[in-house]
């Protein structure tokens, strides 16, 4: 089994879990993920590795409640275990030294950006960190990136925190300063992503995404996964999550994200009316 | 004489009732119609049958011992030959293979060959206390990858000799297409788990949660410590029809449906918390046995109308016999000669309609079937809220492409040598769809026993 061996509250509905799962934490690289399944009767969902140790065997995930499984899961305490935990899946980013670099996270995406930012910075890069949240009290892991980035840019839709605004805001501050970027690496909301990319492409600026379909296997056997890039259909699970930014249709990706809503707030009821009987 | 009677019928459930629950349609032969079907078996000296069983099972004996009311020692006999009888009795194409070789079908019809090894594999689930014996250990271990009939088949055989298996599977259960893609109504997924659980009391070590390519590979496998490999993945790649739409939310490929409602058990939704969602009405694009299982799925789900779509007439449909005719009775509407060109949304890029051509059978073509042949000007439009696209599908590439060495052919499926299973790599075997491309359960299983024995022979030698 899969045991949680620590727990951290990170933000109101943000969780970071340490799972023992060392064959995962034997190969696991920056921008693989996980499927995991909390119980029998749950389903298969993926996430991110958002950090990993070889030598104890485990894999770091860090989960935002937005449903049913992701509530499951975020209530899960040290001690309780996965019934599944597999991977790890997708292709590992492409680490290279590229010059100056941009990692952008948004809301829980900063966690998927961690090992990213460490790798790149590992590989010589001049790492500048861009860290987006709604408000202050959302903002998750800085410290942590901190300790990977030669400069971390917060920006607050509120302005609670760091800079107000958008991360795009973010980006243009480090324009303004003359800094020639060559690649960005952005994860977040769709939405979010989408507007890096918007806003990169006619700067010919890099943008490398992780997409976050729908999926139920993760191993490219269903085709749930499926994404527009470019023209073409590719599996995130197998071919990315990582993509061009500038080739995705994410309009389409939104459109398919929202299929199962009805079904899914049905589940989340579910369980809302089950914590609500438990006292929760 | 006794095979003037005719064959008996498979009693099932009512095709209006069993259109709305997830229950086995067909129901099992009793003790008393096994024994009489049983009857009409002659006994040929040289029996035909077996040599349309792939995998030999001695069919004459164990039609024998259920006339004779012993039903523990006909499982006996199959189990020498089958190590997944109850699954095989339940869908092997018996009527193309043991069955259209038997000499009363040339009169009249072959004895229920299939129907009577599902007897004597239940019978013996059932009622039987027989445990394998385990054998002396080689000192040999062989890593089998992927958990399908062909990986199981050849993880069992191994085990017989006494080598130490370990399976390494994928998904989060072990069995392949008989978990994830065959449905619970043709196949009860307790059935193959007992299957497979009998397997591990032979001493069969199954890993799931191992997805080998990213978890592991055959060259790590080889190089700590496992004398073998074989390689059972399958054919888990959907093919998509690559037509305009095909997006859309409601275009689902087989696999995905059909692993939704089966192995995630979306039917039971929200118990289990997967969902699935089904229109009014679905097409289902294609026509061999994962389009019938796909159409027959949605209906039970509650669609009010159900296509399958097929390009060519009734008499090419690849699915099994008995399948399309259930799929008949429970009201399944064949839209043949009809090939889709386009899918269609509405602005929130749902599916809403899907636009298809008329066809006629011209000459044969190279599959020596007649060729459809689009009628110009017959562009229509079908009203669906579902697509399930089942038109087959390609071999998993994650095990392929990470084997350095590993000789493919032009579609990705491995090459192995048709009397041994041997690839490109000493030591390395492979067998089922992974080879063939999408076949059957029986053949897949064959292919895992020629590597079994291959693979044996070789650890012995070196
Ligand atoms: C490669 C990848 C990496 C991800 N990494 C993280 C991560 O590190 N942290 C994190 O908090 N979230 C991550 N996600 C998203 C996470 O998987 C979903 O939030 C989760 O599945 C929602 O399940 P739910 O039942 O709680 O929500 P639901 O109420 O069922 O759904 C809410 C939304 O989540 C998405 N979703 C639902 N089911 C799935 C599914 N089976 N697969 C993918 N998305 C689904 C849909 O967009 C849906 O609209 C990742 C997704 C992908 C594809
Ligand atoms: C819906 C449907 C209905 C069918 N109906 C019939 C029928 O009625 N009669 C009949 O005879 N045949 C039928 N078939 C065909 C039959 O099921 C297949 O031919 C048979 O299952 C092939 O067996 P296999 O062992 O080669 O592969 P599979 O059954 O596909 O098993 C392969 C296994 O390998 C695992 N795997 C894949 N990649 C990896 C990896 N990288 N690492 C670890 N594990 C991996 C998969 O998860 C899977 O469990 C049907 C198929 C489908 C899809
Ligand atoms: S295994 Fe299949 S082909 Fe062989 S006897 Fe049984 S039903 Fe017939
Ligand atoms: S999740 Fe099934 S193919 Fe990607």
């Amino acid at each position: 089994m899969y045991k949680v061996v620590k727990r951290r509250q990170l933000a109101d509905i943000i969780t970071l879990l340490e799972v023992e799962a060392p064959e995962v934490a034997k190969k696991a690289q920056p921008g693989e993920f996980v499927i995991v399944r909390q119980n029998e009767e749950s389903e298969r969902i993926p996430l991110t590795i958002m950090d990993f140790n070889r030598d104890k065997g485990t894999i770091t995930i860090v989960i935002q409640e937005v449903g049913y499984s992701s509530n499951l899961i975020t209530r899960m305490q040290e001690g309780d275990s996965f019934v599944t935990f597999v991977g790890p899946l997708g292709q590992a980013t492409e680490i290279e030294n590229y010059g100056t670099v941009l990692c952008i996270g948004g809301g829980v995406g900063v966690a998927p950006v961690h090992p990213i930012a460490r790798g790149l910075k590992e590989a010589g890069n001049k790492v500048i960190s861009i860290l987006g949240a709604r408000t202050k009290d959302l903002l998750i892991l800085e410290d942590e990136m901190r300790a990977v980035s030669d400069e971390v840019i917060i920006t607050t839709d509120d302005g609670t925190y760091g800079m107000k605004g958008f991360v795009t805001h973010g980006i243009q501050s480090v324009l303004d300063q003359g800094i020639k970027v060559d690649a960005i690496w952005a994860i977040g909301p769709v939405v979010m992503m989408k507007s890096v990319a918007n806003f990169t492409r006619p700067l010919g600026i890099k943008t490398i995404v992780s997409m976050n379909p729908v999926m139920v296997d993760g191993t490219g056997m269903c085709g749930a996964c499926r994404l527009d890039v470019g023209g073409e259909t590719k599996f995130a699970c197998v071919d990315g999550p990582e993509f061009d930014g500038h080739k995705v249709d994410f309009d389409l990706a939104m459109k398919r994200s929202a299929f199962f809503k009805n079904e899914e707030a049905v589940a989340y009821g579910k369980v809302k009316c089950q914590c609500a009987k438990e006292g929760k | 004489m006794a095979s003037k009677a005719p064959r008996h019928d498979m009693p099932c459930q009512d095709p209006i009732v069993r259109g709305k629950n997830f229950s086995e349609v067909a129901l099992g032969y009793t003790v008393e119609t096994a024994a009489e079907e049983a009857k009409r078996c002659i006994q040929c000296k040289k029996p035909k049958c077996v040599e349309g069983c792939p995998v030999g099972v001695d069919i004459p004996q164990f039609i024998n011992k259920i006339a004779e009311g012993e039903h523990l020692e006909a499982a006996s006999i199959l189990k020498g030959k089958n190590t997944l009888p109850a699954i095989c009795g339940r869908v092997c194409p018996q009527e193309s293979q043991c069955e259209a070789q038997c000499i009363l079908g040339v009169k009249g019809e072959p004895v229920a060959i299939g129907r009577l090894e599902r007897f004597a594999a239940d019978y013996e689930m059932a009622n039987g206390t027989s445990k394998l014996e385990k054998a002396t250990p080689s000192g040999k271990k062989v890593a089998v990858i992927g958990a399908g009939p062909a990986g199981l088949t050849c993880a069992a055989e191994l085990a017989r000799k006494g080598h130490a298996v370990t399976v390494l599977e994928a998904l989060h259960v072990a069995g392949g297409v008989l978990m994830y893609g065959i449905p619970e109504f043709r196949l009860p997924k307790a059935i193959v788990q007992k299957e497979i659980n009998s397997l591990k009391d032979m001493g069969v070590e199954i890993l799931v949660n191992q997805v080998v390519g990213k978890v592991t590979s055959v060259q790590e496998l080889l190089a700590n410590g496992y004398d073998a490999v074989f390689i059972g993945t399958g054919a888990g790649l959907p093919y998509f029809m690559k037509i305009p739409g095909e997006n859309y939310n409601g275009v689902y490929s087989a696999n995905e449906f059909l692993t939704r409602s089966n192995l995630m058990k979306a039917y039971d939704f929200p118990n289990h918390a997967t969902p699935i969602k089904v229109g009014e009405q679905v097409a289902v694009l294609g026509g061999g046995n994962v389009a019938m299982d796909a159409a027959r799925t949605a209906l039970r789900l509650g669609a009010k109308d159900v296509y399958i779509v097929y390009r060519r007439s009734m008499t090419e449909l690849p699915a099994r016999v008995e399948e399309v005719h259930h799929a008949e009775e429970e009201g399944i509407q064949f839209k043949i000669l009809t090939n889709p060109i386009a899918i269609n949304g509405d602005e929130n890029g749902n599916v809403k309609s899907m636009t298809c051509l008329k066809y006629e059978l011209g000459e044969p073509d190279a599959s020596g079937r007649r060729r459809p042949v689009a009628i110009e000007g017959s562009e229509f439009d079908l009203p669906v809220q579902t697509v399930v696209v089942s038109i087959g599908q390609g071999p998993n590439p994650l095990v392929t492409t990470t084997t350095a060495g590993l000789e493919l052919n032009k579609w990705g499926n491995i090459v192995a040598d048709e009397t041994t299973m041997a690839t490109s790599i000493p030591g390395v075997y492979a067998g089922g769809d992974i080879v063939t491309g999408a076949a059957t359960v029986i053949l897949a299983m064959g292919a895992g026993k020629t590597a079994a024995a291959s693979i044996d022979a070789y650890l012995m030698t070196n």
